[in-house]
C-alpha cells in the first residue's frame, strides 16, 4: 500500500479461554487468528464471511473492545500514534474519540428513555469534550443535520422513530466525538431493503465529506461490493483473501470466495441450479479442523490442505490469497 | 394442476390499545398443487399475517372482515377455514393439511423437549401412528433432510444442533404429517447464504417429490427468483402486484415492486448507484387514503392516487399490478 495506513492488525489473535484443562496447556478458543490487515485513510474496507468466522471480534479487537491476545493494532492517524494492546487508560480515553462503533440493530442500540438528542450528547458529555451545554447543542445539531435529522426529532424518543431513522441516530451518535475511524458492524442488517439503500448512500457520503475510515463488517456480500473499496474475506478466525472490490468479484482465487459469491442467490430466474454449492457447515472454532480451515468443506482440497496451513500469498497487486491450490486452479 | 386453495377478499384487523389496525386489506390469491409462490413484502406489509390467517393463527384480537373467504381444497372436499371454529375443527388444516415453517428455528423448538419427541407428538395428533411408527418414520424425514446420523438428532436438543441443522429439522416436522400446503416464513433469513443455498435446494427437490403447494414468505427477491413459480407483492397490508417470477422480476408493473428492485445492490452491475426508495414505510395506524403506497410512490399521476384505492389490471396474461398506471392500459380484473 503506498499511503501510510490510519490502522494496522499486525499478526492479531484474539482468544477467549475456555473451561476446563487443569493439566496442560490452558484451552481456549481461536476467535481470530494471526490476521493482518492494512486499512489506508479514506478507505471503505468490508470485511465478510458468515457467522463464526470472527470478524465482528476482529472489528472489536480493533477498537480494543475485545482482548489482543498476540500481535497488535497500530492506529496512526497523523497526530497520535497508538498501539492498542499496551494502551493506558489515558490513551485509550483518547483513542475512543477518534475509533467509533455503529451498532447492527437500531432497536436494541439506543436507550428508550433517553431523548434523540441526549442520545447523540452522551459520548460528548462522557469525554468531556465541550465546555459548555450550549456548545454540546450547537455540536448535536450539526452532527444531526448531517446524519438527515430534523431539530425536532432531538425532543422526541426513540420510540417514534423508523428503522431507517434509528439507524440514522446511532450514525449521529458514533460521529459526534469527530473519530476518524469508524467501525460498522452489520450497519444495515436488519433494515428493510428500500431503507438500506438510503442508509448506504448516507454512510458513503459521510464518509466522502469528513473524510472518514470505515472498517465494514457485513455478511451481505452484495452490499459491500456497493460500498467497498477493499474487501478482505475471514473464515474460521482466519483471513482466507483480501482485494481491491473489483478484483475480489471479477477474479475471486479461493475456493470460499468463489462458493460465497455463487451461493448468493441470483435475480435471474432462469439461473437456477447454476450456483457452485457447498457441503457441510462452519466447523467449531473450540475444535477447528488441521490444515487449512476450509478443507472440510472445500470441494478442490487435497491431502496438503488436510496438514499444511495455508499461508497469505500475493496473487495480483494488493490481492492476497491462503490457498495452497490459487495457482492450480486459477488456470 | 389441481386447486389447493383460494383466498377472496381476506381483510384483517386487530384490536389494539391504539385503536384498530388494518393489517390486511382486500387479498385475494391462489395456489395449485405443487406449485410455489413467493410472498414478498417489507416488514410491516401482513405477509406473515396473511399466511397465518390461512390456519386462524392470529391471536385473540384478530377481526377477519365479513367478506373474506378462505377455501381449501382436500381429497375430501372443499374446507371453509374461515368457518372452523374449536381446536378440534382446526386440527384439519393446523399441522394437518398445511404445515408452517418459522423464522427463527430456535424460538420454534421447545428447549426442554428433544427433537424426537417433538416430531412423535405431532405426529401422533395427526396421523394414526403407534409410537414406533412415529419414530421410525421421524427417523426417516431427519434422514431425507440431509440430517446425517439421524438416530443420534432425534434424541438431542434443539441448542445441540446448530441453525442449519434446526432449520434442517423443522423441515422435516414440517413435512412428516404429508401437508398439501407448506407455509415457509423467513426459513432462510436466519442463516448464512452458503446453508441458505442448501435449504433452498432441499425445499425445491421436496416439493417435486411430495407435489405439495408453497408459499415462501421472504423479503428476499434473489431467494424469490431462484425458488417461486409466481409472486405476490404485498405493501402495508395490501396486494400491490401478482405475476409469473420471470414477469415481476423482468417487467415489474407496479412503482413499488420497480422501487424494490432498484434499491437492491446486485453483482451484476457493482456500480449501479443504489436508489431507496423515498420516505419511511408508514404508520399501520396511519394509513394512507387512497393508494397505500402514493406517499413514497415515484409516479404519482395526481389527486386519483390519493383518493381512489386503485383495482387490479391485467398487464400481461399472468401479470396484474394494482396502479393507477394500468388503469387505462389494461383491463379491469
Amino acid at each position: 500500500m503506498s499511503e501510510k495506513p490510519l490502522i494496522t492488525a499486525q499478526n492479531l489473535s484474539v482468544h477467549y479461554p475456555q473451561r476446563g484443562g487443569l493439566i496442560g496447556p490452558k484451552p481456549y478458543v481461536g476467535a481470530v487468528e494471526n490476521v493482518t490487515i492494512e486499512i489506508a485513510p479514506g478507505s471503505f474496507f468490508g470485511l465478510v464471511g458468515e457467522s463464526g468466522s470472527g470478524k465482528t471480534t476482529l472489528g472489536r479487537a480493533m477498537l480494543r473492545a475485545a482482548p489482543i491476545t498476540k500481535g497488535d493494532v497500530l492506529f496512526d492517524d497523523g497526530e497520535v500514534s497508538y498501539a492498542l494492546k499496551g494502551l493506558g487508560k489515558k490513551e485509550l480515553k483518547d483513542y475512543r474519540k477518534r475509533a467509533q462503533l455503529i451498532f447492527q440493530d437500531p432497536y436494541a442500540a439506543l436507550s428508550p428513555r433517553m431523548t434523540v438528542r441526549d442520545i447523540i450528547a452522551e459520548p460528548l458529555d462522557v469525554m468531556n469534550l465541550t465546555g459548555s451545554r450550549a456548545e454540546t447543542d450547537e455540536r448535536v445539531r450539526e452532527i444531526a443535520a448531517k446524519c438527515r435529522l430534523n431539530i425536532e426529532h432531538l425532543r422526541r424518543f426513540p420510540h417514534a422513530f423508523s428503522g431507517g431513522q434509528r439507524q440514522r441516530i446511532s450514525i449521529a451518535r458514533a460521529l459526534v466525538s469527530g473519530p476518524n475511524f469508524i467501525v460498522a458492524d452489520e450497519s444495515v442488517a436488519a433494515l428493510d431493503v428500500s431503507i438500506q439503500a438510503d442508509v448506504l448512500n448516507l454512510l458513503k457520503a459521510i464518509q466522502e465529506e469528513m473524510g472518514l475510515t470505515f472498517l465494514f463488517i457485513s455478511h451481505d456480500l452484495s452490499v459491500v461490493a456497493h460500498v467497498c473499496d477493499h474487501v478482505a474475506v475471514m473464515y474460521l478466525g482466519r483471513l482466507v483473501e483480501t482485494a481491491p472490490t473489483r478484483t475480489l468479484f471479477s477474479t475471486p482465487r479461493h475456493p470460499y470466495t468463489q462458493a460465497l459469491l455463487s451461493a448468493i442467490p441470483s435475480l435471474d430466474p432462469d439461473d437456477r441450479g447454476k450456483a457452485q454449492k457447498l457441503e457441510g457447515e462452519i466447523p467449531s472454532p473450540t475444535n477447528p479442523p488441521p490444515g487449512c480451515k476450509f478443507q472440510t468443506r472445500c470441494p478442490m482440497a487435497i491431502d496438503r490442505c488436510r496438514v499444511e496451513e495455508p499461508k497469505l500469498e500475493t496473487a495480483g497487486p494488493e490481492h492476497n490469497v491462503a490457498c495452497h491450490r490459487w495457482k492450480a486452479l486459477s488456470g | 394442476m389441481s386447486r389447493l386453495i383460494d383466498v377472496e377478499n381476506l381483510t384483517l384487523q386487530f384490536d389494539t390499545d391504539e385503536g384498530r389496525i388494518t393489517a390486511v386489506e382486500d387479498v385475494s390469491f391462489s395456489l395449485e398443487a405443487g406449485e410455489v409462490m413467493g410472498l414478498v413484502g417489507e416488514s410491516g406489509s401482513g405477509k406473515s399475517v396473511t399466511a397465518k390467517s390461512l390456519m386462524k393463527l392470529n391471536a385473540g384480537n384478530a377481526i377477519y372482515g365479513p367478506d373474506s373467504r378462505i377455501t381449501l381444497h382436500l381429497e375430501d372436499g372443499p374446507v371453509d377455514v374461515m368457518s372452523l371454529k374449536t381446536d378440534t375443527e382446526m386440527k384439519v388444516v393446523r399441522g394437518g393439511a398445511i404445515s408452517l415453517i418459522f423464522q427463527e428455528p430456535m424460538a420454534s423448538f421447545a428447549p426442554a423437549i428433544s427433537i424426537g419427541e417433538q416430531m412423535v407428538e405431532q405426529l401422533m395428533i395427526h396421523t394414526d401412528f403407534s409410537k414406533a411408527q412415529a419414530r421410525e418414520l421421524s427417523i426417516e424425514m431427519l434422514d431425507r433432510v440431509g440430517i446425517s446420523d439421524a438416530s443420534t438428532r432425534f434424541g438431542q436438543y434443539a441448542f445441540e444442533l446448530s441453525g442449519g441443522m434446526r432449520q434442517r429439522a423443522m423441515i422435516a416436522m414440517a413435512l412428516s404429517t404429508k401437508p398439501k400446503l407448506l407455509i415457509a416464513d423467513e426459513p432462510t433469513t436466519a442463516l448464512d447464504v452458503t446453508i441458505q443455498a442448501q435449504v433452498i435446494d432441499l425445499m425445491k427437490d421436496l416439493v417435486s417429490e411430495f407435489g405439495m403447494g408453497i408459499i415462501f414468505i421472504t423479503h428476499d427477491l434473489g431467494v424469490i427468483a431462484q425458488t417461486a413459480d409466481k409472486v405476490a407483492v404485498m405493501y402495508l397490508g395490501r396486494l400491490v402486484e401478482q405475476g409469473t417470477v420471470r414477469d415481476v422480476i423482468r417487467r415489474p408493473a407496479h412503482p413499488y415492486t420497480r422501487g424494490l428492485l432498484a434499491a437492491l445492490p446486485t453483482l451484476e452491475d457493482i456500480d449501479a448507484p443504489l436508489t431507496p426508495i423515498p420516505g419511511d414505510i408508514p404508520s399501520p395506524l396511519e394509513r394512507p387514503s387512497g393508494c397505500v403506497y402514493h406517499t413514497r410512490c415515484q409516479e404519482v399521476i395526481g389527486a386519483r392516487c390519493a383518493n381512489e384505492i386503485p383495482k387490479f389490471s391485467q398487464v400481461d396474461t399472468d401479470h396484474a399490478a394494482a396502479c393507477h398506471l394500468h388503469d387505462e392500459q389494461g383491463e379491469t380484473a
